[in-house]
């Protein structure tokens, strides 16, 4: 069942189109990655999945249910945590833990405990005294005490120490153990590619690709470190080979995915000595989408957020 | 030595002022300004020593004193009046001024990192904190010369330059004291809030010690800044102790100050930050109750300041006869009818006041709602399970309340001061219904802010020039003599002038029912647009 699905969900600010025909699906028990650069549009595409603003065009469903209309309903069942964390500074963060929880209908008490001691979280300062950091640690304790079944993350983790980002990503597994859902906005991704089951990529208000990283690496080049007894020839005429770094008997490249087994059998001629193949990382993906490569320039752009 | 603790304060002395270059202008002719043209407008008002003398004898009882403080009532001339009426007050101002500017350039400093890197430099221990005191003190010295001889070059009978000297004196070495306080409690406060509410504190302290001084035995005063300040007995003895007393005390603050500065860390006070509650109350639990706790101490603070205000209204209520025979201008303000006594046509004006003013902390409730929209903080709430509708319900509730405790507080004290002041007494029911009448107006005015913030959000603040509107309108509108459906623009202009007029039942249902609609056509916007951040 599709926990989220937005089918050509467009959204205008006055004359500005700030998303234009997004279609996200996310399935249940599943974590997806909502990656692209600032002002691609996924804050926007966060804040309509909540209901705080209005979709000018397309469908968003819930749980099955209008995410505008039946906002209320839906929000019983989902724990949120935005980019930018603003507090009331005359509150403690324990006060905001526990005025989150009521206002959702109740938290997991031993958890929010627990939780604030993983994430080191003084809860008797006040909001004004918290760093960004902190501010999302209150935040993210308030989301992962409720017991709900979507989590929407909205680069949750800009502001946090490694330790805490691995404390994060530990939280996130646990969820996924529960079998809920998660959407993950960010452009950390090292945390994408260790965390996510499949990955969206937005860019100018359209999402760009979508899949499972396999599937995206399929569609892109694998790296290959060769060093060969006798010196490679005739690499650079090979077809889908890219990059090539070195001399003679050590070199460096990317191929593309279905030209592999031809380049493999090629180089294998020379004697092969030492070989090294690694997948593409998602930085690989994310750099090859937004170079631009191939994808011609759309009539939208970003917002600031 | 000298340079590791003062090292560069001369270039930061100009770097504060650059900081500060439209500030103190503003802060300085705003002061100056307001205190010139108040001696020309009470010669307006009181052209005669008579008249002045009437003037006194109202001013003349402990309710009074206690809110101005004594004076020599005897010769009341313009220049006394002029002191007696303005000079307290302008010296509030001026130690506001101080709290708040000495602040921002010490511990506000401190606090946001700025003065760390300032000290990575090669800078004195104690530069800032000097250039910072440098500045003000000038600046104050500036104050008193351009008040004094500003003062002096009105050329209003009574008002000579060895007072108009003292009066510039009195408020530059307020200024200067409150200067030291401030820097002290720098020192002392870990966090701008606290230095800023420590120095209020004293603030507050000295004002009411000097009230209570005043009224009962005038060596309490002594130990108050701002009694020291109505001790000086401007145009009238002219007494230049308190000046001197202020000066000195303002040293000892100052060198106090510096040594606290030298012996504590940076970044550190001295008094120990208290932990904060670990969780919520049972109270903070729903949008009503966040909404009460953001806005309590606001709340509070304008409760107590229309408790003031009706009592000030109230204590002139003794001598209502003797203030009106003295003034044409304010005769010509009162609907002049037979059969009524001298309060009861006096109430209906002192209500509609009130009930403005009384509409602006109602006002200023439900605006929040767009405010922290607009510090992205109402999308925590709305991220969660509450309807839009149901908040908005929430801050019409409060904004509600609020302007029903304001406007019964005002009404209150006026009661209560006024029972106390008129000969025969005075009856509750007659004040408390003359108040209460105009809160259907002050909740039109909720409606209508209301709507704004369903529909047009960016203009929440066009609320505030209709609020104004109705208080030139309605207040001065009887000096001039506007035409009738000028006042009537104004949903406090169709409130029955209760007692003078019938209690008029259909326009108050009225206006509640209209209301009623522009905050149910606000929700409707609301629960239909963007949220903004």
């Amino acid at each position: 069942m599709a926990v989220i699905e937005t089918m050509n969900l467009t959204k205008k600010f006055g004359g500005f189109t700030a998303l234009s025909g997004v279609n996200l699906k996310l399935n249940e028990g599943e974590i997806y990655g909502f990656i692209g650069p600032n002002g691609a549009g996924k804050s926007t595409t966060i804040r309509i999945l909540l209901g705080i603003l209005k979709a000018t065009e397309g469908s968003v469903k819930i749980f099955g249910k209008d995410a505008w209309t039946e906002a209320v309903e839906v929000h019983k069942r989902i724990a949120y945590v935005p980019g930018d964390v603003n507090l009331w500074p005359n509150l403690t963060g324990g006060e905001v833990i526990d005025l989150f929880g009521s206002l959702r209908g109740g938290i997991d008490n031993r958890k929010r405990d627990e939780l604030m001691k993983r994430f080191e979280l003084d809860p008797s300062k006040k909001c004004r005294t918290y760093s960004k950091g902190n501010r999302q640690k209150v935040a993210l304790v308030a989301a992962f005490s409720a017991n709900a079944e979507l989590y929407i993350l909205d680069e949750p983790t800009s502001g946090l120490d490694p330790l805490m980002e691995q404390v994060f990503q530990e939280c996130i597994r646990e969820v996924k153990d529960a079998g809920k859902s998660v959407l993950l906005s960010s452009h950390i991704l090292s945390e994408v590619e260790k965390l996510c089951d499949r990955v969206g990529i937005i860019r100018q208000g359209k999402i760009i690709e979508t899949g499972t990283l396999n599937e995206l690496r399929h569609l892109t080049r694998t790296n290959l470190v060769v060093e060969t007894k006798k010196p490679i020839t005739n690499l650079l005429s090979l077809p889908g080979v890219h990059e090539i770094e070195g001399n003679g008997h050590a070199a460096s490249f990317q191929v593309d995915s279905e030209q592999l087994d031809s380049v493999v059998k090629h180089i294998s001629q020379f004697g092969v000595v030492k070989l090294e193949s690694a997948p593409p990382t998602l930085e690989d993906l994310f750099m090859q989408h937004y170079e631009g490569a191939g994808i011609p320039e759309v009539e939208v752009g970003g917002i600031s957020e | 030595m000298i340079s590791i603790l003062y090292n560069k304060t001369g270039r930061l002395t100009r770097f504060i002022l650059r900081r500060d270059r439209l500030r103190l202008p503003i802060w300085i002719l705003g002061i100056a300004f307001f205190t010139f043209i108040i001696p020309g407008a009470f010669l307006e008002l009181y052209p005669s020593q008579q008249e002045r003398d009437i003037m006194a004898g109202t001013m003349k009882n402990p309710a009074m004193i206690a809110i101005a403080g004594p004076a020599d009532f005897d010769h009341y001339t313009i220049g006394v009046m002029t002191a007696h009426q303005m000079l307290i007050f302008t010296a509030i101002v001026v130690g506001l001024m101080s709290i708040l500017l000495v602040t921002r350039h010490t511990r506000a400093d401190e606090e946001d990192g700025r003065i760390e890197l300032i000290r990575s430099l090669p800078v004195g221990r104690l530069s800032t904190l000097n250039a910072t005191i440098m500045v003000y003190v000038i600046t104050y010295i500036l104050l008193a010369l351009i008040v004094g001889l500003g003062l002096f070059t009105l050329d209003i009978e009574g008002m000579d330059l060895e007072g108009s000297m003292l009066y510039g004196a009195v408020l530059g070495s307020t200024g200067v004291f409150f200067t030291g306080l401030t820097a002290l409690f720098a020192q002392v406060s870990q966090s701008s809030r606290g230095t800023i509410g420590l120095s209020i504190s004293v603030l507050i302290i000295a004002y009411i010690l000097r009230a209570v001084g005043d009224v009962s035995n005038e060596k309490i005063s002594w130990f108050s800044p701002l009694g020291l300040v109505t001790q000086t007995e401007v145009y009238s003895s002219n007494n230049w102790w308190p000046v001197l007393a202020l000066c000195v005390a303002s040293i000892l603050l100052i060198v106090a100050a510096y040594y606290l500065n030298t012996i504590r860390d940076m970044g550190e006070g001295f008094l120990p930050s208290r932990p904060g509650r670990k969780h919520a109350s049972i109270f903070l639990q729903s949008p009503i109750g966040l909404i009460l706790r953001l806005q309590r101490t606001g709340l509070i603070s304008w409760a107590l300041g229309m408790f003031v205000m009706g009592v000030s209204y109230g204590s002139i209520l003794g001598d209502l006869e003797a203030f009106f025979d003295g003034s044409q201008e304010l005769q010509k303000m009162l609907v002049t009818e037979e059969g009524y006594s001298l309060i009861e046509q006096f109430l209906p004006m002192l209500m509609m006041v009130m009930a403005i003013l009384a509409a602006i902390p109602a006002i200023m409730s439900i605006n929040k709602l767009y405010g922290e929209e607009k510090k992205q903080r109402i999308e925590h709430v709305l991220g969660r399970a509450v309807s839009r509708t149901s908040l908005m319900r929430s801050y019409l509730v409060i904004a509600s309340i609020n302007g029903c405790v304001m406007l019964s507080l005002a009404a209150v004290g006026l009661w209560l001061a006024g029972s106390l002041v008129v000969t025969d007494g005075l009856e509750f029911s007659l004040v408390y219904g003359a108040a209460i009448t105009y809160f259907p107006a002050t909740l039109v005015m909720i409606g209508l802010a209301t709507a704004l913030i369903g529909w047009l959000p960016k203009k929440t603040s066009v609320i505030w020039i209709y609020i104004s509107y109705s208080f030139f309108v309605l207040y001065l509108g009887k000096l001039f003599q506007f035409p009738e459906w000028v006042g009537k623009l104004s949903p406090f202009g169709f409130i029955p002038q209760v007692p003078m007029e019938e209690m008029d039942w259909l326009t108050t249902i009225l206006l509640i029912v209209m209301a009623v609609i522009f905050s149910i056509i606000g929700m409707m916007g609301y629960s239909r647009r963007d949220i903004q951040g």
